[in-house]
């Protein structure tokens, strides 16, 4: 858990509509921040049926969050949605250990100077500020993407794979696959409006966020 | 109309648009241009000059495109997202109108990997299809992107590019109706030289009805040698070249293989041309203008439509 804020009600209340959740709440990073009241109150706040509820500390080491999935298998498999509270590594890995469900993140992960997350994992968060995640079905295109595409791949993405580096796959090829898995591929047909850079990692001088 | 645009009136009028594509030189010479714009002209509606094209530094596309209006041709000028964000674009924008050009292509640009800066920052602060719909509400809406309002719009007509040969392909006609959504009146596509796969791409677009809504040109361009047809299929970045395009090249002695190139393109254009929903096709003799003239006259594309445009 690195840096994150709740995101907007309105940007999360709408996609959980009246279905069964499980969440993941993760508490790895707490003692740098993590807004655990807000997070209390949002899950209260709820109107949807919730089956289950993970609490653990951090979420993005991919073998622990597997116990845990394993543990939880009954009630992840009654839910509709998974709704994950932790920086956007921890909603990639949940998402890649659960690719038949529909993942959601309620946060947007924000820079945080000289903090890089603590276990090394192969997913990358930019901490952006604005968390695409639930557009992308969980595969980061703001990391993954050498050139940040937000509206779908650009033109060298051949048979998987990056432009730019061959041994790396196309995010976006991820990303339709991943969607397409879930029939969810309506959801690219939005526009995707600028990304606000003034929040995150490239924003000159770092926005400090130790609260 | 939207725009002063002469590549606007010959589509809107319903005839076949001929558009032809003007390398700039890796030099402050303006000769390069002045030479290459009296071969286009007269066989082209309007040429493009790209952008840093391969991410190599060239002379600026708005540039270029001045002094090809200056020999009386429509420029297009291109504008990726790689080298600017959203204030350089936007004011570049304002500049390119000012100057009287009256179309722009909306791209996000070639990797700065690929060219001869590989050490250069990537800007990427929007993509193609936010830039599109940047410069749509800057000419409709009067607004710029943080939404603060403007006294004389830029009457760009704008195009965006389409790839019909990358991946994932069940999703590029989706990402062809984003940018048609987000505001492209015209569309200009990667080179043909798969026929089938450009028709089977074409079908998914009518299906969605697009081509009534965004003139599409089909992207063509003739093939120098068999080295260079080599090339473009292992090496270029969405490419898709045929082993049979390879073999046509192969099978005529060496010093008719740029007759063959140029054949073979006169034959694509005649394939595109028979199909529903192509409504021009966009020729790159890239650092091979000398070919247009050839190219258009064979494919029967020629006088090319008049009409008075300031």
């Amino acid at each position: 858990m690195l840096v994150v804020q709740i995101k907007p009600e309105e940007e999360i209340l709408p996609k959980i509509s009246s279905k069964r959740l499980f969440i993941f709440e993760c508490l790895g990073c707490q003692e740098v921040y993590f807004p655990t009241k807000e997070v209390e109150k949002f899950i209260d706040n709820l109107k949807e049926e919730i089956v289950g509820k993970a609490s653990l500390d951090y979420l993005c080491n991919r073998e622990f969050v597997k116990e845990y999935i394993e543990g939880y298998s009954k009630q992840i498999k009654k839910a509709q949605i998974i709704l994950v509270f932790s920086c956007g590594v921890g909603v990639q890995i949940v998402s890649s250990l659960l690719e038949d469900k529909i993942v959601y993140t309620c946060c947007d992960t924000l820079y945080l100077n000289g903090f890089q997350g603590l276990t090394v994992q192969e997913f990358n968060c930019d901490q952006c500020g604005e968390c695409h995640l639930n557009y992308t079905g969980g595969i980061c295109p703001i990391a993954q993407c050498p050139k940040h595409m937000l509206n779908g791949p650009c033109g060298g993405s051949q048979g998987g794979k990056c432009e730019v580096d061959p041994d790396v796959p196309c995010a976006w090829q991820q990303i339709v696959d991943r969607l397409a898995k879930l029939r969810r591929l309506d959801k690219l047909e939005e526009l995707v409006t600028p990304q606000n850079w003034s929040v995150g990692l490239i924003s000159e001088p770092p926005v400090k966020r130790l609260p | 109309m939207k725009t002063k645009s002469k590549l606007e009136r010959v589509l809107e009028s319903g005839q076949f648009a001929v558009t032809g594509e003007l390398g700039p030189p890796q030099s402050a010479d303006p000769e390069v241009i002045r030479r290459k714009a009296k071969i286009l002209k007269g066989n082209v509606d309007a040429f493009n000059v790209t952008d840093g094209q391969t991410a190599v530094v060239r002379m600026a596309s708005w540039a270029a495109c001045l002094i090809g209006k200056e020999e009386g041709l429509d420029p297009i000028v291109q504008m990726t997202c790689r080298d600017r964000n959203r204030i350089a674009l936007q004011m570049d924008v304002l500049g390119i109108a000012a100057l009287g050009i009256n179309n722009m292509l909306c791209l996000t640009g070639d990797h700065q990997k690929f060219g001869n800066h590989p050490m250069a920052k990537g800007v990427y602060d929007l993509d193609s299809i936010q830039l599109v719909k940047m410069v749509k509400d800057m000419r409709d809406e009067k607004k710029f992107q943080c939404g603060e309002e403007m006294a004389v719009e830029p009457r760009l007509f704008i195009g965006a590019a389409a790839n019909p040969f990358a991946d994932p392909f069940e999703y590029r006609a989706a990402r062809l109706a984003k940018k048609v959504a987000a505001g492209a009146d015209f569309i200009q596509t990667q080179i043909i030289y798969n026929v089938d796969k450009f028709a089977e791409w074409m079908k998914m677009v009518r299906d969605r009805g697009l081509h009534e809504q965004v003139k599409i040109l089909a992207g063509v361009a003739p093939i120098k040698s068999v080295g260079a047809a080599r090339y473009m299929k292992t090496r270029v970045p969405g490419m898709d070249v045929p082993d049979s395009i390879v073999e046509r090249l192969q099978g005529v002695p060496k010093e008719q293989v740029s007759k063959e190139g140029i054949q073979l393109c006169v034959d694509i254009i005649n394939q595109v041309h028979e199909i529903e929903g192509v409504a021009g096709v966009h020729i790159m003799a890239i650092e091979w203008e000398e070919a247009m003239p050839e190219i258009v006259e064979a494919a029967g594309l020629l006088p090319r439509p008049k009409f008075v445009t300031s």
